[in-house]
């Protein structure tokens, strides 16, 4: 009766909104490794080489690494206060959400295809030597709704998103375009910020969908290349035994990484500085960040999705 | 919150005692500074000496350390934003490198700050922005992006956009620096129209001697983060101070 641990006697436990942060033996190593990741990340983005220095730029790296989430934090409660109140910038965020939307599709739909495909040609040599080919729909459409459509999408997102959105942010910065809308009583906060930030959470999921779409099609069809099937076998195979909650998680967790992208895409071009030179810097440290971060969110959403849902 | 009335000062900007640093670098040391109704004021110093921050600290696009400004009667320095954003409105400000929004035309960077603050319909709306071009010798352009229009031609964009909710105060940031001679008169010129036409109270950042002799009533001299001397050009010319002197006498020459 003791010891045997299940997801049930997980949520029953006292500790249980805290234990999918409090991993068990096996996690350590991924903790370590992510924290190892984030810091040289960080160090580099701050200062490339810093680290070197010696232990008085590693202090004054702990510090601007909290100056940094503090700014964060500053930036965000502005964002907050900001967007809350009206006027409501509609039109700009529809402007946003084909921006980001609409203009990522393609590339999005075909990184999800991609996928699909090189699933399908892995996974076949796979579970052929396993002699469980019959599983091949179901890996397929599992692998890309659970996972490698969501993550995919975050990523390509935070490439293109986030140096766009760092750019465009930075030059206006530099350019005192920022300053120019406050002098005209425009809060770039609501007008800039929160509109696109809006628009990434908004887009995020429904590209997403484009992802899985694709992946499962092109899975398909790298499938029957090798082996004819037909659509609506392939289909019925793979989604026999998904339910909804194998399928809702994961796609609105991506809701999660466009909060992340455009959060720290319009972090670093805010505080843009130091002419051209710093627009690149911006661009540059909005994709790393961002990618890290998504990342990072993923590893605890994936988590908390299963203690949720497992 | 500052909003109530405090004692009325019909003066449209008044700062005293302003302090303004960066760092260990003190840019702004207790400055004190009037502007009566209607009155162009030429600041001028040399590069750095912190005149683009004194307008920025105006509309308060940087707080200051301590000090006083009251603008329109309305002390903004410890002001919420929403009330600060009301001052904003009766200010215009043209920046040193015009800062026109780069995604938007001519005619759409004209027309933002009337689609955020007036309820004007789509007619009206064409209208007053196209007289405003008009004003400034631009409104052939008004489909062109900033990024097709030279230094000086995005400068009478810029003025265009300061002016078009017809403010009661402007601050020119630098409006004649890096334009060629006649563009630089010409955009003089309009300040001098403005003057008399719409009765505009202005703060004027210069290093054009000559042009500011033309556009201005009254000339300031911030020297080490303070006002060294004021007075109009040939009060200035009478005085002593061999930085002015200097300043005078190279800007004219």
């Amino acid at each position: 009766m003791l010891g045997k641990a299940t997801a049930r006697t997980d949520i029953e436990s006292k500790y249980w909104i805290i234990r999918p942060f409090w991993p068990d033996r096996q996690y350590w190593a991924m903790i370590y490794l992510a924290l190892f990741v984030l810091g040289t990340a960080i160090a580099e983005t701050l200062g490339p080489g810093r680290l070197l220095e010696g232990v008085s730029a590693a202090k004054s790296l702990v510090i601007s690494g909290f100056e940094w989430f503090g700014d964060l934090g500053m930036f965000c409660a502005r964002l907050v206060r900001a967007a809350l109140a009206p006027p409501y910038e509609l039109g700009e965020l529809v402007r946003q959400c084909d921006s980001i939307g609409s203009k990522s599709l393609p590339l999005v739909a075909l990184a999800g295809g991609a996928t699909g495909v090189v699933l399908s040609l892995q996974i076949r040599d796979s579970l052929t030597r396993f002699g469980a080919k019959s599983l091949l729909p179901a890996v397929i459409v599992f692998s890309i709704i659970k996972e490698s459509g969501p993550i995919i999408t975050g990523l390509v997102l935070s490439g293109r998103v986030g140096a766009g959105i760092g750019a465009e942010l930075g030059s206006m910065k530099v350019t005192e375009q920022i300053d120019a809308m406050e002098a005209s009583a425009v809060d770039p906060y609501r007008f800039l910020v929160a509109t696109r930030v809006l628009a990434c959470i908004l887009m995020l999921p429904l590209l997403t969908l484009a992802a899985d779409f694709c992946g499962i099609f092109m899975g398909w069809v790298a499938n029957t290349l090798a082996e004819p099937i037909s659509l609506q076998l392939f289909l019925e195979n793979g989604f026999k035994n998904v339910l909804f909650s194998d399928f809702i998680p994961p796609t609105f967790k991506t809701a999660v990484f466009g909060f992340i992208i455009g959060i720290v895409a319009c972090f670093q071009g805010m505080r843009t500085r130091g002419g051209t030179e710093g627009v690149g810097r911006s661009a540059t440290s909005s994709v790393v960040l961002s990618s890290l971060f998504v990342i990072l969110a993923d590893v605890v959403l994936v988590r908390l999705i299963l203690v949720v849902y497992g | 919150m500052a909003t109530k009335i405090e004692e009325k000062d019909e003066t449209p900007i008044i700062i005293s005692n302003l302090h303004k640093g960066f760092g260990n670098q003190k840019v702004l040391n207790g400055i004190n500074l009037r502007v009566a109704r209607g009155e162009t004021t030429a600041v001028l110093g040399r590069s750095g000496g912190g005149k683009s921050v004194l307008l920025k600290l105006i509309i308060r696009l940087q707080t200051p350390d301590t000090g006083s400004i009251r603008i329109a009667g309305q002390e903004i320095t410890d002001l919420d934003e929403e009330h600060l954003n009301e001052v904003r409105k009766k200010v215009g400000f043209l920046f040193q490198q015009a800062a026109l929004y780069d995604s938007l035309t001519v005619e759409e960077n004209v027309a933002f700050p009337l689609s955020r603050h007036t309820k004007m319909s789509q007619t009206d709306r064409k209208q007053r922005v196209r007289e405003h071009l008009a004003n400034v010798g631009m409104d052939r352009d008004l489909r062109k992006m900033p990024s097709e229009l030279s230094g000086g031609m995005q400068k009478r964009v810029g003025l265009a956009r300061a002016l078009v909710l017809e403010p009661e105060i402007v601050l020119f940031d630098e409006p004649t620096a890096g334009l060629d001679p006649i563009t630089a008169a010409e955009i003089g010129d309009l300040i001098v129209e403005l003057k008399q036409k719409r009765k505009i109270t202005a703060i004027v950042v210069t290093h054009d001697v000559q042009g500011a002799k033309v556009f201005s009533d009254r000339m300031v001299f911030l020297h080490e983060g303070n006002v060294l001397v004021e007075g109009s050009f040939d009060d200035l010319q009478k005085n002593k101070d061999q930085f002015v002197a200097e300043f005078l006498g190279h800007g004219s020459r």
